[in-house]
């Protein structure tokens, strides 16, 4: 058994409006030094037997496709835990 | 990485040669000389940017403006009669009596729901809720009117779920009541489906604010959240090119919105208002800092300066270009008393909205633009705004108009007894435009804030606007593309009378139109021959109604590939009424009532739901239009309404009268008897014609049989042809056609009901 964790972020360039939430309630709690928070998601995916190359590849396909939003998101890592 | 270099007006006048790509921002070679010659030098590129966006089709209504002037022109005192505010502004507004004033409006975001169907419908709605805000209202209500491809087509479904879930999700956390609009499936909308948002706020006559930018001196302010690099060019590049088929998606960066964030800017905005802390005012949308800050200044004292240094940027990294295109949601931009600024900013601290003083209003009849201490912009505000490219678009009567207006279903074989119209009529009712919306309703809360009179699926949205006498608005949207791709001169009318009279329907007087006009390409002749035909039948029917046309948006390059959309002349008419408690619902309620047909009945079926359901056709003419009729109907239940005469009022539309008989029947449950034959030898058509026909001008109401006498007397005094068509009955739970069929009313419901859950799941709370 293994787990490839796929870690999806909002695109940069676009608001992040609970990330923006987060960072101002923060700063309300008085963590002035924390001037900015985004909020992605993790996928942990449990995989029966080895993780080859190829389900690697096959796994950038579906982070892409369905994991994520392509318009507004963007897959920022595909990687096997330890 | 190398810092980027502002191109200023100095360097722009020092090396005229430079190479700009002002194709790739959507300028055509001669509205770029065009910009040269208004200059006197090539523009800087932050002045390109500006341009570029200013002269989209989206922003200057380039291809439009010479028809739209008819709104203008065909105008009565009738019609400006209650008109506080009418085109030209952020939103229409309506005097409504006892002091109050509504304004409302409808605008596309087509494009958008189609790259991004979540945000691009959620945006659609944060947009038109801040020109309301901006016209000095508060938002009580929205509505939508939505096309889709068909409605077993596979991204149907992605589109339908971001659109709907999009609109519900800001619609809902802005805690703004959903009541009403319309829902169409139709393959032309496929990849390019419409989302056409109405706002509407109340305000009292004295708060009434507009986007001028007015007093030497006074400071510019550009408060709400922060500038970043949301959709970037959307105005020009999104708005007004077409997607390409067999290419990949096109897919910019799109705007995301924040509802909670645009909440809190409504209470802001209102106390700024309420404080008189607010001279002239603005909301940023398409075009962003370009726009307000060249419209603002076009409709004051003409100059304005601004330091683009003291924007709050979301991302440090943007360029001053990006700055001024950039489209960023929930901001606003006002201009304040240089003594006020401190009332201002201790009104947006209190709100926790981010606020900064840009500049300031000058008379210079300039408008200039420092960045980095440099000069980046100086141009004639009005060249920008105002003053842009018109066309007189070829156009060229379809050629394919007359053969398709000679295909008239009168081909077809009418049925011959009560099992095949019985067979019909459950086609129609289950066919996916005469379907039950429930599915898409049910997300939205229609009932937030507690003023909700009617909603969806009543013909018309009420709304009441002050608690204490009951004084409200009726709202109904409505567009036909069936009928405008036959007749879009007729197509423009029938949706403006079906809106009239869902209005008139639910008891209220109506009084304005908003429009939102989606078409094609205005590049192709025949498009435009369309939308010409459109406006003019629209211009004309608005004169005979005697109800102005008070704002709205055209939304052109509507299509798939080389294939326009019909013709969507989307029509949202606003009526009053003195106390809601006096609506009239769109069913039955108790036993025993009569049920009876306002109008006479034609046989009318070109463009029908029974033509497209039944016999999957699109030719013919469709139905004649009578404006003195309308208004005759109009007014009869008006008076009824303030008599409390009737006890229902249902107008027959699409579907004709058997869909009307079950809107009736399935809105409480109660069933009825029903009969054609008088419809039949009085006006002499089939029992087809009278049960399908889409002849208007025609309304079912029920009147309980005490006042049978008294109703039956207001309409020999109005004129209005009348007919006993039936009885409510309580009891059978069945709707009976008398001789022909009976359907029990559970599987009324079912048929009508089961349509679009089959394709995209179970109904919320259903």
């Amino acid at each position: 058994m293994a787990t490839v964790i796929v870690d999806v972020m909002p695109k940069e360039v676009l608001l992040d409006p609970a990330g923006k939430a987060t960072a101002r309630a923060l700063q309300r709690f008085g963590d002035g030094e924390i001037t900015d928070v985004r909020i992605g998601k993790r996928f942990e995916l449990t995989i029966d037997g080895e993780v080859t190359p190829k389900l690697l590849e096959h796994i950038g396909e579906i982070a892409k496709d369905v994991l994520s939003n392509e318009v507004i998101e963007d897959v920022v890592s595909i990687r096997v835990a330890d | 990485m190398t810092e980027h270099i502002p191109d200023t007006v100095e360097n722009a006048a020092a090396t005229p040669e430079k190479d700009q790509p002002y194709h790739l921002l959507g300028l055509k070679p001669d509205e770029y000389q065009r910009i040269r010659d208004i200059l006197g030098r090539r523009p800087t590129s932050g002045e390109l940017a500006m341009y570029s966006v200013m002269w989209s089709e989206h922003c200057s209504y380039k291809s439009s403006k010479v028809h739209l002037r008819q709104f203008g022109q065909k105008v009565s005192p009738e019609m400006t009669k209650h008109l506080m505010v009418g085109m030209g502004e952020n939103a229409g507004v309506v005097d409504i009596g006892e002091g109050w004033a509504v304004t409302f409006k409808i605008e596309s975001h087509n494009h958008p729901s189609y790259i991004e169907p979540f945000q691009g419908a959620a945006t659609g709605v944060g947009g038109i809720v801040r020109d309301i805000i901006s016209m000095g209202a508060r938002p009580v209500a929205v509505m939508d009117a939505l096309r889709f491809g068909a409605i077993d087509h596979p991204d149907t479904n992605r589109v339908i779920n971001g659109v709907v879930s999009g609109i519900s999700f800001y619609g809902n956390c802005l805690g703004l009541p959903n009541i009403g609009g319309e829902t169409w499936f139709d393959p032309v909308y496929q990849a390019n489906p419409l989302v056409n948002a109405l706002a509407v706020g109340a305000l009292r006559h004295e708060d009434l604010h507009l986007a001028n930018a007015k007093g030497v001196g006074n400071l510019v302010v550009l408060f709400g959240a922060r500038t970043g690099g949301d959709g970037i060019g959307g105005a020009s590049i999104l708005a007004s090119d077409t997607f390409a088929e067999g290419g990949p998606t096109k897919r910019p960066a799109v705007q995301v919105g924040d509802p909670f964030a645009e909440k809190v800017l409504i209470e802001c905005c209102l106390e700024l208002f309420a404080g008189d802390c607010v001279e002239g005012i603005q909301d940023l949308g398409a075009a962003g800092i370009s726009c307000a800050t060249s419209e603002l200044a076009s409709n004051g004292d003409g100059g304005m300066f601004v330091t683009l240094d003291n924007v709050l940027l979301r991302d440090p990294t943007l360029t001053a270009e990006e700055i001024l295109m950039s489209e960023s949601q929930e901001r606003m931009m006002a201009i304040v008393r240089p003594e006020k600024l401190d009332a201002f900013l201790a009104v947006t601290t209190k709100w926790d909205v981010e606020a900064s003083v840009l500049g300031e209003v000058t008379d210079t009849g300039r408008l200039v633009i420092e960045w980095k201490g440099q000069t980046i912009v100086d141009v004639d505000p009005r060249t920008v705004a105002i003053d842009g490219p018109v066309y007189n678009r070829p156009m060229e009567y379809p050629a394919w108009l007359d053969a398709l207006q000679a295909d008239s279903p009168a081909k077809f074989d009418r049925a011959t007894g009560g099992d095949e119209l019985k067979k019909q009529f459950l086609a129609i009712l289950g066919s996916p435009n005469e379907a039950d919306t429930d599915w898409i309703t049910n997300q939205y809360d229609y009932y937030v804030m507690g003023n909700t009179a009617l909603h969806t699926p009543d013909g018309a949205g009420m709304i009441r606007i002050d608690e204490e006498s009951g004084l409200g608005v009726a709202l109904a949207t409505d567009a036909n593309g069936r009928y405008c791709q036959l007749d879009p001169y007729l197509g423009a009318q029938l949706a403006l009378v079906e809106a009239y009279r869902n209005v008139a329907s639910s008891g209220a007087t109506p009084m304005a139109v908003s429009d939102c006009l989606n078409f094609g390409s205005p590049e192709n002749p025949e498009v435009m021959w369309q939308f010409a035909r459109a406006v003019e039948g629209l211009a004309d029917g608005c004169l005979e109604l005697g109800i102005p046309v008070t704002g709205g948006n055209v939304s052109f390059y509507n299509q798939t590939g080389d294939v326009p959309i019909h013709p969507t002349p989307v029509v949202a008419v606003l009526g009053s009424i003195d106390n809601v408690a006096r609506r009239l619902p769109s069913g039955w309620q108790d036993d025993g009532e009569n049920l009876y047909l306002l109008g006479v009945t034609h046989d009318e079926l070109g463009g029908s739901a029974w033509a497209g359901a039944v016999h999957n056709h699109l030719g013919g003419l469709p139905p004649r239009v009578d404006f003195d009729s309308e208004k005759n109907v109009a007014g009869l239940l008006s008076a009824a309404a303030l008599e409390g005469l009737v006890t229902s009022a249902t107008d027959l539309g699409t579907g004709g009268f058997l869909r009307a008989v079950t809107d009736g029947v399935l809105r409480f449950g109660v069933g009825a008897r029903v009969w054609i034959d008088e419809i039949m030898d009085r006006d002499g058509v089939d029992s087809t014609a009278a049960l399908f026909s889409e002849t208007q001008a025609r309304v079912l109401v029920s009147v309980a049989r005490e006042d049978d006498v008294k109703f039956r007397g207001l309409c020999d005094g109005r004129n209005v042809p009348v007919l006993r068509v039936g009885v409510t009955d309580s009891t059978s739970g069945v709707l009976e056609v008398q001789g022909l069929f009976d359907i029990p009313v559970a599987e009324l419901a079912r048929v009508h009901r089961g349509t679009l859950p089959a394709h995209f799941g179970p109904v919320v709370g259903g």
